[in-house]
């Protein structure tokens, strides 16, 4: 048997998670650096220092507003959005045993856009929650979509067969979906609005989106990666994880809901971002082999980086407009996917 | 370690599985057998609580199955399912250490040394160590399986359930899965098995299982299981038993449904007249018995010779040199009985004798310089350099029991003696009426065609035209070969 050459670069999961680290690190400062006003390294350094550690600070008040306030919490949450997406989709391609599964296939990212294109669309705002109405409803909706498309598998089969799951997710994908295309067939002036928000933008956020991220973030990262022995099981399919002693309905519906739960908080701070979930767990699985007790963290750390690297390219490549992000990471993503699944071919293996 | 009581269950509305009880002890090698659709995999499934039961209970270790936990469960059955596949590449190693899921507890689940052992042992057992490292997608089917079974054994069971283990495997892989489970068995573990193949079951188990429409049909030995009349019933098919040619236990063989078949009868006209030899090719095998130099024992052969050989012929390597003269002449060693004497081939002597519904064709040529008295000890045994053997070959034109062929070499025996005792051939040593000669060989032939004929013992009417064919052409036999000496 040919051993697979990129496993020799990395013969080590050590060495793997200080390339992913050392790439996520690199990306949250050149993202933070570039721009209309380059910022060095070091100042970069300083600033979040002074915020984080409270060291004292000797710099210009517009750099440290435009580090701090504008330029470091756009990173923040592009990197969660790709860690969230990441593994997400890492898990849902383990679960589901379907590598060309991704955080959408269960239509959650549907649902999510549903709730968000409303709001749009009836310039709807809930009082107290103001210019947050559309990410509260979104995530709202997303979470609603979840247990929609579950019951609905359940009311189909009791045992919730995945097969079954996958197949309820694209009926709900196609029934939101053709809502979203009616809403944006009736409107007017939105359109553009609404055009932009289902391609994906994590500009203009700030804090108050970060924070609203980070416990949905924190929540579901834990527990994918805690279920990470299930998940090894479940790949093999869900009789076999019985048989080795994994109670396989429970875990599977919290996997399901871990995953969802990410994706719905990262499409409604965000739009849907495409391809993050389904490239960088592939590309990760290349790397360091299928054991999601390092895939899931690595995809995770990889995600950040990569989304992290694409906001900085839509923002700067044709600056001062910016591209919508899941341009870009459909650009860089399926040519990347395409050579994968090519270099599978050619190996003849299964990655 | 297992019971099973009164079990019944099923996908869906139905029942597949009904009322189903047996019990195994540990350390055994139980199989369960019965054709497709027979309920097997549903009970295997109810047995690895895959499967609810619809009613009846099963016990493991004396507590019924339905109140362990998955886990615990999992410490106790281990499952082999009949296929078991991933997406992605894990390698050997992974995928054997998931047999330790049932073992890690605590929220951190550490990985112990313990853990580390069994997976060691459980990859060495099956010879999975070698490619510890190499990802599943590069193994054959029958290493992936092996692969398998050793997570199956990481899980440290006590009870390992199997569905058709060897169904993707090649033979060597198939005897070699299976004397590793047999081996196990004696240190304790309890398997169970669904085999597709009654030859392997019967082999392997220590008791079989045969079910029938998701029922017992029997349970027992495979003495006790292995029975035509079972498999008939339960196969719905052909089979003929026979026994195992190295270890006491019985095998089926298939009897695949036949063409009308035109009778075929061997007679005088088929033999063919040579210097040195003369020969039989019937059209179609003959089922044959036989002691010949060359196919002895039981066979199918299309070709029979009897060859001259000078009276000194006295080779150590007779049978490497009988081979290549017949080889040399044409015959197939494979579907050949060859025989050899010092009698000229002027002196064969032949008879057709019909009783009933059957015919019999004998052929026979008769030297007695050897005669012997079976019935009289002799202190020594003198080499004599005189010609003397007496081969008889009998074809019976009909479809005969192997009892049949039994009886027909006895009934042949008992005719030569009698046609020796009254041409008076006696023992040149004791001088007594002598049985036969020290070097004889025979051979029943039988088309196995038209009508079949249970029995060949003196009363019955092929055992009587054996006996008057045999006597006839032996007594005219001894008379050339006599005359023959008396011109010289």
């Amino acid at each position: 048997m040919r051993k697979r050459s990129t496993q020799t670069f990395l013969p080590n999961k050590k060495t793997a998670y200080a390339f992913a680290l050392l790439f996520l690190i690199a990306a949250i400062f050149i993202g933070t650096a570039v721009g209309t006003i380059h910022v060095p390294f070091r100042h970069i350094a300083a600033i979040l220092a002074h915020h984080l550690f409270g060291t004292g600070l000797s710099m210009d008040a517009s750099i440290d507003n435009i580090v701090w306030k504008i330029r470091f919490p756009r990173v923040v949450l592009a990197g969660l959005i790709g860690a969230s997406l990441a593994i997400a989709g890492a898990a849902f391609q383990g679960l589901l045993r379907n590598p060309l599964a991704d955080p959408y296939t269960l239509g959650v990212s549907s649902g999510a856009s549903v709730g968000a294109v409303l709001v749009l669309f009836f310039h709807v705002s809930i009082p107290f929650l103001g210019g947050f109405t559309l990410p509260v409803v979104s995530v709202a909706a997303a979470i609603l979509t979840i247990f929609c498309v579950l019951l609905f598998a359940q009311t189909i089969e009791r045992s919730m067969k995945l097969e079954t799951i996958i197949l309820t997710g694209i009926i709900f994908s196609s029934f939101l979906g053709s809502f979203i295309s009616l809403m944006i067939a009736l409107t007017g002036e939105e359109l553009r609005q609404i055009i932009n928000w289902l391609l994906g933008s994590v500009s203009m956020r700030g804090w108050p989106y970060v924070q609203l991220m980070t416990p949905f973030f924190i929540g579901g990262a834990l527990l994918l990666m805690y279920m990470a022995p299930e998940l090894n099981a479940m790949s093999f399919g869900e009789e076999k994880a019985k048989y080795l002693g994994v109670n396989v309905q429970r875990k599977k519906m919290m996997v399901l809901i871990a995953g969802s739960v990410l994706t719905g908080a990262a499409v409604a701070v965000s739009g849907t971002i495409g391809f993050v979930g389904l490239v960088v767990p592939h590309f990760v699985r290349i790397l360091i082999g299928p054991d999601h007790r390092h895939l899931l963290p690595l995809s995770m750390i990889t995600g950040a980086g990569f989304l992290i690297m694409a906001d900085l390219t839509a923002r700067t490549i044709i600056s001062p407009t910016e591209l919508p992000i899941g341009v870009i990471t459909s650009l860089v993503g399926a040519p990347i996917f395409a050579l994968i699944l090519l270099n599978k071919k050619r190996k003849g293996g299964v990655a | 370690m297992l019971q099973v009581n009164e079990l019944s269950g099923g996908y869906g509305s139905g029942l597949i599985v009904r009322g189903v009880s047996f019990s195994v002890k540990q350390g055994e090698l139980f199989g369960i057998l019965g054709p497709n659709g027979s309920g097997k995999t549903t009970l295997l499934n109810m047995i690895s609580g895959l499967t609810k039961p619809a009613s009846g209970t099963i016990v493991v270790k004396e507590k019924p199955i339905s109140t362990y936990a998955l886990k615990e469960l999992a410490r106790v059955v281990a499952v082999l399912p009949q296929m078991t596949s991933s997406q992605f590449a894990y390698t050997v190693k992974e995928t054997v250490s998931l047999g330790r899921y049932a073992h890690q507890t605590g929220f951190f689940k550490s990985w112990t040394d313990e853990d580390e052992a069994a997976v060691q042992e459980a990859m060495n057992q099956t010879g999975t160590s070698l490619f510890a490292d190499k990802p599943l997608s590069a193994l054959s089917g029958g290493e992936r399986q092996r692969v398998f079974l050793a997570q199956a054994l990481a899980q440290e069971p006590e009870i390992l359930l199997l569905d058709e283990p060897t169904n993707h495997l090649d033979l060597s892989f198939q005897k070699d899965l299976l004397d590793l489970l047999k081996q196990m068995t004696s240190n304790g573990l309890t398997v169970i098995s669904i085999f597709h193949d009654l030859n392997l079951a019967s082999l392997y188990c220590d008791r079989l299982l045969l079910m029938k429409n998701g029922a017992v049909h029997a349970i027992g030995t495979a003495a006790d299981i292995m029975k035509e009349q079972h498999i008939h019933d339960v196969y719905d098919t052909d089979v003929q038993k026979q026994p195992h040619p190295e270890v006491p236990k019985p095998q089926m063989s298939l009897l695949p449904a036949r063409a009308d078949v035109q009778p075929v009868e061997i007679g005088e006209e088929l033999l063919e007249w040579h210097s040195d030899y003369i020969s039989i090719r019937p059209p179609v095998p003959l089922k044959t018995l036989s002691s010949g130099v060359i196919g002895a024992g039981w066979g199918w052969r299309s070709a029979f010779v009897n060859r001259h050989v000078d009276k000194n012929y006295n080779l150590d390597n007779f049978e490497e040199e009988a081979a290549n003269y017949f080889r040399e002449r044409g015959f197939d060693l494979n579907e050949t009985v060859g025989m050899m004497t010092a009698v000229k081939m002027d002196d064969v002597a032949y008879r057709r004798k019909v009783r009933d519904d059957v015919s019999v064709f004998v052929v026979t040529t008769a030297g007695v310089g050897n005669a012997v008295d079976v019935t009289r000890q002799r202190t020594s045994w003198k080499e004599k350099n005189k010609p003397g053997t007496i081969n008889i070959w009998v074809f019976a034109n009909g479809k005969l029991s192997e009892e049949a062929f039994v009886q027909g070499l006895m009934t042949a025996t008992e005719a030569k003696a009698k046609a020796l005792a009254d041409a008076g051939v006696c023992d040149p040593e004791t001088g007594t009426i002598a049985t036969g000669t020290s070097t004889d060989s025979i051979l029943i032939a039988a088309t196995q065609r038209g009508a079949y004929q249970q029995f060949a013992g003196s009363i019955t009417p092929l055992g009587i035209a054996i006996g008057l064919a045999v006597y006839e052409s032996v007594t005219e036999a001894l008379e050339k070969s006599s005359r023959r000496k008396a011109i010289r």
